[in-house]
């Protein structure tokens, strides 16, 4: 009992040492709170080039920073999200954003997870149609097999 | 009929399968680029030797060059700097040296003391055309084509074998394009 409270010591520290990850501080002054809400948001959804599984924000890259400053000025030139993510792809590729675009390249993975539950439920259907059928199904026999069932139910009563 | 739908989870599961084994040898480090196919990006640029001189994209010859960003705190550039000036002897094709970063005196020399490979120096202080080419460190090389198109990218040193096994067979096939096209 006690070992087990020890271990969940260590994990409950160990989330709070993750919570307090140092994030690099731009001294950028943006024109306006909701300004700085927006670029901060989506410098969180790009991904830096370099350090590839940071955002835009997180990185301490030099890469990471001109991109985090370029798109803080883009929010503050009053760019819309589409142009500014458009400013990102047209230069690093669609692997900079976090959550990919649904093209011909990737409809597999948007859709797959669907098409897969939609064949699972109708497996699933089918299934269960096949056991009401059989359950339905009239359970009278023919003469034969009355006579076969009778054979073996009264062994003694055969005619000889 | 039947025996063929029992199949088919097998299948699913065979083709996710071969499907995942095969992500799992892909290097998550090679990033295509997303430039390639479009047209070198617009700048404006000093001659890292003469300040002067501003370069922008049109000054770049009509013929199949390669764009080399190097700076003078990167390693790696040079451990490729001596292929480099190996391949400037051999001249092949302009070598265009773009400066990524860096401290103009520092990279001039550096030049000066282990000699110039590049037809030119562009000095590129804030990495404004490191950006617009999706460069995310140094070095990175360019293949241009004879429009200004950018057919190829390479990042990472140059050495032996990735010249002659990538760069140089596409530099060959790009500058027999050229011919047909009846440019030098």
């Amino acid at each position: 009992m006690k070992f087990v409270f020890k271990i969940m010591m260590v994990c409950t520290s160990l989330l709070f040492t993750l919570t307090v990850m140092a994030t690099p501080v731009d001294t950028y002054e943006f024109k306006s709170a909701e300004n700085q809400q927006r670029a901060l948001s989506l410098a969180h959804q790009l991904r830096c080039p370099q350090c590839q599984n940071q955002n835009l924000v997180d990185s301490n890259s030099p890469v990471a920073q001109d991109l985090r400053l370029e798109v803080y000025q883009m929010v503050d030139s009053g760019k819309s999200e589409a142009e500014i993510i458009d400013f990102m792809t047209s230069r690093y590729g669609d692997f900079v954003l976090y959550n990919p675009k649904l093209d011909s390249k990737t409809y597999i993975l948007w859709l797959g997870p669907f098409g897969l539950l939609i064949l699972g439920l109708f497996i699933g259907f089918i299934f269960v149609r096949k056991q009401r059928i059989q359950a339905t199904e009239s359970t009278t026999l023919s003469t034969e097999q009355q006579a076969e069932l009778d054979a073996i139910l009264n062994p003694n009563k055969t005619t000889k | 009929m039947k025996k063929f739908v029992l199949f088919i989870p097998l299948v699913i599961f065979l083709g996710m399968g071969a499907f995942l084994y095969k992500g799992l040898f892909l290097n998550p480090k090679v990033l295509d680029s997303a430039l390639e196919g479009k047209p070198v990006p617009a700048f404006q640029l000093e001659r890292l030797e003469v300040p002067s001189e501003v370069l922008t994209e049109k000054d770049l010859p009509a013929k199949v060059s390669m764009l080399n960003f190097w700076a003078t705190w990167c390693p790696a550039c040079k451990y490729e700097h001596p292929y480099l000036l190996m391949l400037s002897k051999r001249n092949l094709l302009p070598i265009y040296g773009i400066n990524y970063r860096d401290e103009r005196a520092l990279a001039i020399k550096e030049l000066t003391t282990l000699g110039d490979p590049y037809t030119a120096n562009l000095f590129d202080k804030d990495g404004r055309l490191g950006l617009d080419l999706g460069v995310y460190g140094a070095p990175e090389t360019f293949i241009v084509d004879h429009n200004g198109i950018i057919r190829y990218r390479y990042a990472g040193p140059i050495d032996q074998t990735v010249w002659t096994q990538t760069l140089y067979p596409m530099i060959q096939q790009l500058q027999a394009e050229a011919k047909v096209d009846g440019a030098s």
